[in-house]
């Protein structure tokens, strides 16, 4: 999609979601002018911003004068539907919002936070960006990222099942498989 | 003549423990011989982060009627882990008509905490699941990772050495854990208290052969 913005060109929102955490790198980052231009010429015209328990607040802008719209909000108690009505979504590695939003089959770029001591959701991240379900990026690469982003070369992810341990469990407690 | 009768004592007790423990351990990685069919009583460990959505998306596969009645347990500073189980229960207060419960328990250490103040919430937490665990004495012991279910799964395991209560501990693993197991995971694995231990990648599998690879959940 080319950088003309009209009124009658498709709402298309960015969604960046932090969880129940505080990631102020992420939110500044993607507030800067930088990231929103760029998200800009990828066609997007919107950005709302869950900014959990983050202290860096974001600048609101009404987008009249062709730039991203930007709102934000700190939490929510379900964020299903700004997952639905969004284009993109950015989120924190948490597996939470990663799954809930892969589900939904969304493009998703997930942002590591390299302040948190023992980092173990990176490892999620990397082994689905490996799969190809969605893009990895630090604070300090997101901009590049959304550069280069590419949504075609995505792989769906197909949803788990749990009945396989479900049917295990009760095979060890010898119940009938069904 | 007391100073050898006192020591003979204590070997044999440490012996006859030693080899309680040792087929404690056997039995419990062998499906049960169990065909009575009867429900049995379920406590859930559910956790902050995408632990109680990862349980709840395990137990709605469960069939209700086999694993009841079911008890929620979550830490005391956990706010939004009940109430997701009560939201999936159709539960509005503490106590369900068919005997589910809610309860919270205090917590081992919180993220950040001193170890050495550690020690002393550690012991707390470990007598408050002792009293938890009397009350409820489950048959069955569904846990997924967060730090509350270790305290849990040890006093289970002293209530299956000494007889007090057989308790089937299933423990999977988290989603997120991709290449190491979680504290919680590796301690259980290593000291083979769980009955069964999944995990949902298969570089796991690779690293613990003892645990079950079973794919994704969510």
């Amino acid at each position: 999609m080319d950088g003309i913005n009209n009124h009658f060109e498709a709402k298309r929102t960015v969604f960046v979601t932090v969880g129940t955490t505080s990631f102020d790198s992420l939110v500044r980052t993607v507030d800067s002018d930088q990231v929103k231009e760029a998200l800009s010429e990828k066609g997007y015209t919107h950005l709302v911003i869950q900014m959990g328990r983050g202290s860096y607040i974001p600048k609101k802008s009404s987008g009249e004068d062709g730039s991203l719209a930007v709102d934000y909000f700190t939490f929510s108690s379900s964020i299903a539907d700004y997952l639905r009505s969004a284009s993109l979504v950015i989120s924190h590695a948490g597996s939470g919002s990663i799954f809930e939003t892969l589900r939904m089959a969304k493009p998703l770029v997930v942002v590591v936070n390299e302040d948190l001591m023992d980092n173990h959701q990176s490892e999620l991240a990397e082994e689905l960006a490996e799969r190809k379900h969605l893009f990895c990026a630090r604070p300090q690469t997101l901009y590049q990222v959304i550069k280069s982003l590419n949504l075609d070369t995505i792989v769906p992810y197909e949803p788990g099942d749990a009945n396989p341990v479900a049917r295990l469990i009760n095979k060890h407690l010898g119940f009938p498989a069904d | 003549m007391v100073e050898f009768v006192t020591i003979f004592l204590v070997v044999i007790t440490t012996t006859l423990l030693v080899v309680r423990v040792a087929y404690v351990i056997s039995q419990s990685s062998k499906p049960t011989r169990n065909t009575s069919q009867k429900d049995l009583s379920t406590l859930v460990v559910l956790g902050s982060g995408g632990h109680t959505a990862e349980m709840i998306n395990l137990l709605s596969v469960m069939q209700k009627d086999r694993f009841a009645p079911r008890y929620y347990i979550a830490a005391a500073t956990d706010n939004m882990s009940l109430q997701k189980a009560r939201v999936f229960e159709g539960i509005l207060d503490d106590k369900g008509a068919d005997g589910t419960q809610f309860m919270q328990i205090y917590r081992s250490r919180e993220v950040g905490q001193s170890y050495i103040t550690s020690v002393g919430t550690t012991l707390l937490a470990l007598g408050h699941a002792l009293w938890l665990m009397v009350k409820v004495r489950p048959h069955v012991i569904l846990c997924n990772g967060p730090g509350t279910c270790i305290p849990i799964c040890a006093i289970a395991f002293i209530f299956k050495v000494l007889g007090i209560r057989w308790s089937y501990i299933f423990y999977v693993e988290s989603i997120a854990r991709v290449k190491r197991l979680s504290l919680s995971g590796l301690l259980l694995y290593k000291l083979h208290m769980a009955d069964q231990l999944f995990v949902q990648w298969p570089q796991l599998q690779k690293q613990y052969p003892r645990a079950h690879y079973v794919g994704r959940l969510m």
